[in-house]
């Protein structure tokens, strides 16, 4: 499809502006630009008409099922949205005088509450932009609480072998060194070897539960127990938070520093990428440490505060949605959320176990991991295969080759938004294509055949890139 | 009590049913009895209509100020009907990050022409496809700028101060120094001292000045570049995107990065978030560019396709080896951007820098006109200036009381004011009037 740059022409455009009503001003020819941006000139319906087709070229949770594991893809409630845009948000300056802004601070004061509530904290921050800039904020913390007590030695952070991707690299960024521990064959922490690592370098351990193969992990007071004897801080990866809130809370199990992904949990749109909100919440004894806030450029009285971790106040508007929803569901509404999420994940697990058999045993949380390793040894047909496979049944793909220690794995996450009928809609999809697998591999190899494009070529992009068009 | 789940009573027995299983509660069962909370201790859920009142009275606490003379980092601009409209659209605001790009073949493209809009208004080679904001990118910039040893980057005391508490903060993870570049009493970044400072330094790694400056005023990025490049250090330039409508690109100039806040295209104040973090750079500094970025590249049929490319500088690939551990970033923020530019096109967005600088001069005048106000800096400025004010505190009152949000106080004495295409003629002379009477 062409580029907005190719429909350009000279001389189109839309009106927006008026003439200017003061004197035009001029600036030192040594500092003007000498050539002009190279943007796009279009009508606004040939603006209209290109955005359109470039949504209709791409797949969102309202185009259809959406069970990207791990990413908590649940439906995205529109009340949140038009609450989100109403102006008494919209229009205020972040460095507005706090009289003026008591609407925004009460919004941050009742997420705060409901969320240090689910997630058994004390304190919460909202500064950190995404789940893993809440991640980096939280390590920071461990780091300030380490040094606050002079003690240095504390360089090392251990992280399952089935941990998130950001948790080696937050980690890295904050400065530690990391220590990946394996796990065991339940797909959880291998207390053995989580013991031998533990030390008076152990800085902390950063754990999402339940794991990253859907499992919640039995001995987790055990673990976090183990790391505080030790001298270490434990981190909660809000990730998976969605399994279990209202039931058990991360606080409860023994954890210092929580991040929340409120585009995960708590109903918030994804956007193609962002932008998320990663809210840290912490126990009160690392609560001094929490990122500056305020609404003046520089706040004097936090000394021990790790810094700014991005300018102003979050994204608010983000919190605004998760506020909304905190107040809809409530109470009881909360932990709903919890169990009827388990519930699809389970329903869908036991539906498919028959050809798509889970890597773990045992009942799954919010989502579970299969392995089709077998059906690539005796039909060469992967994982990434039957990932564009359901892209022709207009169904979204599962996160694939996630958790990294399973072969060919697909990560199934429905959520609980997600109705019987589309879960044995997606069941019987998942059930041919294995038929088809076994029948005709080739024909899924050649998936997905009804999308905009066939499969990209990634090794060209990587090694020859191109990452603009030259006007 | 609302709800979004689709599940029945009736639905949730024939799924249990379906499984052998008696309860939802046995699918818990790992998880040990004395950590389970009986309950939340929150209010009970509320209805649609009962939230939107809840909701909306908070947001009628707040105070919304007509007219604008506030920027500092924030920046009030005209937002086009159609950049709403086309941004809203669900399938935009619903999807994930493009994983499967046979299926988001749509939202790479408008990555794809987002980041070669920025490339063509920084005059680079190069751009992620977004990062937090403003202060974040310029973090995650100084993180590119490190190579071989070379761990020193040096901050401009002219720089956003929030912007400085970032790049501090991330460094203080990395575990490297921050050293202050001073302002020189002109307002701007003082480049003898900073030669000084690289005379002595073989640990430099990048040097990071914004221009126009936290006091509005255009710094010499051609110098500053000549320093850093002598000295073997990098230079990264953070800018205002509007300011590309007029002044040379930080390219041009000769700086090795840019990067910046992308709130002013296209995104409200919305009291400071989400914004969009904006960094490109030279083709030899690609690899190190943190986040998400779109490549062109086939399909099977030869067609053009786009696809998350360069992923093994990211951290579902490298762990802790990656550039950065961004996973979520500001993609509809970014698109946001894409659309805003397109419908302003070449010629508007020209317009709207050049009403942007012209306006703030005549506000500058109008307001050094009244007694006990004056420039504090004579360089070029783009739209914001500092002026000297007699009480602060009192100016700020009076214009509050007229719906007008003052410049920002630095101190008892000055302000920071800022001025766009948005500010008519009308509202600037009522200010400066409002201004004139409060100091008879």
């Amino acid at each position: 499809m062409k580029l907005i740059f190719e429909k350009s022409r000279p001389g189109r455009g839309c009106s927006i502006l008026p003439p200017c009503d003061v004197p035009e001003a001029s600036i030192p020819q040594s500092l003007a630009r000498k050539k002009p941006a190279g943007l796009p000139c279009l009508d606004e319906n040939e603006i209209s008409r290109h955005y359109s087709t470039l949504a209709k070229r791409s797949f969102g949770v309202n185009d259809g099922f959406y069970p990207l594991g791990s990413c908590t893809m649940k439906y995205n409630p529109k009340v949140n949205e038009e609450l989100a845009r109403l102006p008494g948000f919209t229009d205020i300056h972040p460095l507005q005088d706090a009289c003026t802004v008591q609407g925004c601070l009460r919004i941050l004061d009742l997420a705060a509450s409901y969320l240090n509530e689910i997630s058994g904290m004390d304190a919460m921050s909202f500064q950190p932009a995404a789940g893993a800039h809440g991640e980096l904020t939280g390590l920071l913390l461990f780091k300030r609480y380490h040094q606050s007590r002079g003690d240095s030695a504390r360089t090392k952070i251990i992280i399952p072998d089935s941990a998130h991707g950001t948790n080696p690299a937050s980690a890295a960024m904050a400065g530690f060194e990391v220590v990946n521990i394996p796990s065991g064959a339940d797909g959880c922490v291998d207390l053995a070897a989580l013991k031998a690592v533990l030390g008076p370098d152990t800085a902390g351990l950063m754990l999402t539960n339940p794991n990253t193969v859907g499992i919640f992990d039995p001995n987790i007071t055990e673990i976090t127990r183990l790391v505080h004897e030790a001298g270490g801080l434990n981190y909660y990866d809000g990730a998976n938070l969605n399994a279990i809130m209202g039931i058990v809370r991360p606080g409860d199990m023994g954890f210092d520093v929580v991040h929340l992904n409120l585009h995960k949990s708590f109903s918030t749109p994804h956007g193609g990428g962002g932008p998320g909100s990663g809210a840290v919440g912490c126990e009160k004894n690392l609560a001094p440490f929490l990122p500056r806030s305020g609404t003046e450029l520089e706040v004097a009285g936090q000394a021990q505060s790790i810094g700014r971790v991005r300018a102003f106040n979050g994204n608010f508007l983000i919190v605004v949605r998760a506020a909304a929803y905190l107040l809809t569901l409530g109470k009881e509404g909360i932990p709903d959320v919890a169990k009827n999420a388990v519930l699809n994940a389970n329903y869908l697990m036991e539906k498919i176990r028959g050809k798509f058999p889970p890597a773990y045993e045992g009942p799954c949380m919010h989502e579970f991991v299969i392995s089709v390793e077998k059906l690539k040894e005796t039909h060469g047909v992967s994982a990434l295969d039957i990932a564009k496979a359901l892209q022709d049944r207009g169904m979204h793909p599962p996160t694939i080759y996630f958790p990294l220690i399973v072969h060919e794995a697909l990560m199934v996450e429905p959520t609980e938004t997600e109705s019987k009928e589309t879960l044995d809609d997606a069941a019987r999809t998942f059930l041919s294509l294995f038929d088809e697998a076994e029948k005709h591999p080739e024909s899924l190899h050649a998936a997905p055949m009804n999308s905009a494009i066939g499969r990209p070529d990634d090794v060209k992009a990587a090694r020859q890139p191109v990452l603009r068009f030259r006007c | 009590m609302g709800s979004y789940i689709p599940n029945t009573e009736t639905d949730r027995s024939e799924m249990l049913a379906a499984m052998g299983r008696k309860s939802i509660d046995e699918l818990f069962a790992n998880i040990p009895e004395n950590v389970r909370i009986k309950d939340l201790n929150i209010p009970k859920g509320m209805a649609e209509l009962d939230v939107t009142r809840a909701i909306a009275s908070l947001a009628g606490e707040n105070k919304i100020f007509s007219v604008v003379f506030r920027g500092a980092g924030a920046y009030k601009h005209y937002i086009p009907a159609a950049v709403k409209r086309i941004t809203a659209n669900e399938t935009f605001t619903t999807a994930y990050t493009p994983y499967q790009a046979e299926i988001s073949q749509g939202i790479l493209q408008s990555i794809f022409e987002y980041q070669t809009m920025i490339c063509e208004l920084t005059g680079m080679d190069a751009a992620n496809a977004s990062v937090y904001d403003g202060a974040s990118a310029a973090a995650e910039a100084m993180n590119m700028c490190r190579d071989r040893g070379k761990n020193n980057i040096y901050v401009s005391g002219t720089a956003h101060p929030q912007v400085i508490e970032t790049i501090r903060t991330y460094c203080f993870g990395y575990g490297i120094p921050v050293i202050m570049i001073p302002k020189n009493t002109d307002g701007k970044t003082d480049l003898t001292a900073l030669k000084n400072l690289l005379a002595d330094d073989k640990a430099a790694a990048g040097i990071y000045i914004q221009s126009p400056n936290f006091f509005g005023l255009v710094e010499d990025i051609p110098g500053a570049s000549e320093i850093a490049h002598a000295n073997g250090a990098l230079l990264a330039t953070g800018v205002n995107p509007i300011s590309l409508g007029l002044l040379e690109s930080p390219g041009a100039l000769g700086a090795d990065i840019a990067l910046g806040e992308g709130q002013p295209l296209g995104m409200p104040l919305a009291w400071g978030g989400p914004y969009l973090g904006f960094i490109a750079c030279k083709n030899s500094l690609m690899r190190k560019l943190p986040g998400r970025i779109v490549g062109e590249t086939t399909d099977t049929k030869g067609e053009r396709a786009f696809v998350l490319t360069l992923q093994a500088r990211e951290q579902h690939i490298r762990r802790e080896k990656a550039s950065s551990n961004i996973c979520s970033n500001e993609a509809h923020c970014a698109l946001t951007a894409a659309v805003y530019l397109s419908v302003m096109g070449e010629e508007g967005f020209a317009e709207a820098a050049r009403q942007c600088h012209s306006k703030a001069i005549y506000t500058a005048k109008q307001i050094s006109a009244i007694s006990g106000y004056s420039l504090v800096y004579d360089g070029e400025f783009f739209n914001e200036f500092v002026t000297q004010c007699p009480d602060t505190e009192k100016a700020l009152k009076v214009l509050e009381k007229d719906g007008i949000l003052g410049g920002y106080p630095l101190g008892k004495s000055q302000l920071l004011w800022c001025v766009t295409e948005l500010n008519t003629k009308d509202e600037i002379d009522r200010m400066a009037c409002i201004l004139k009477e409060a100091t008879l």
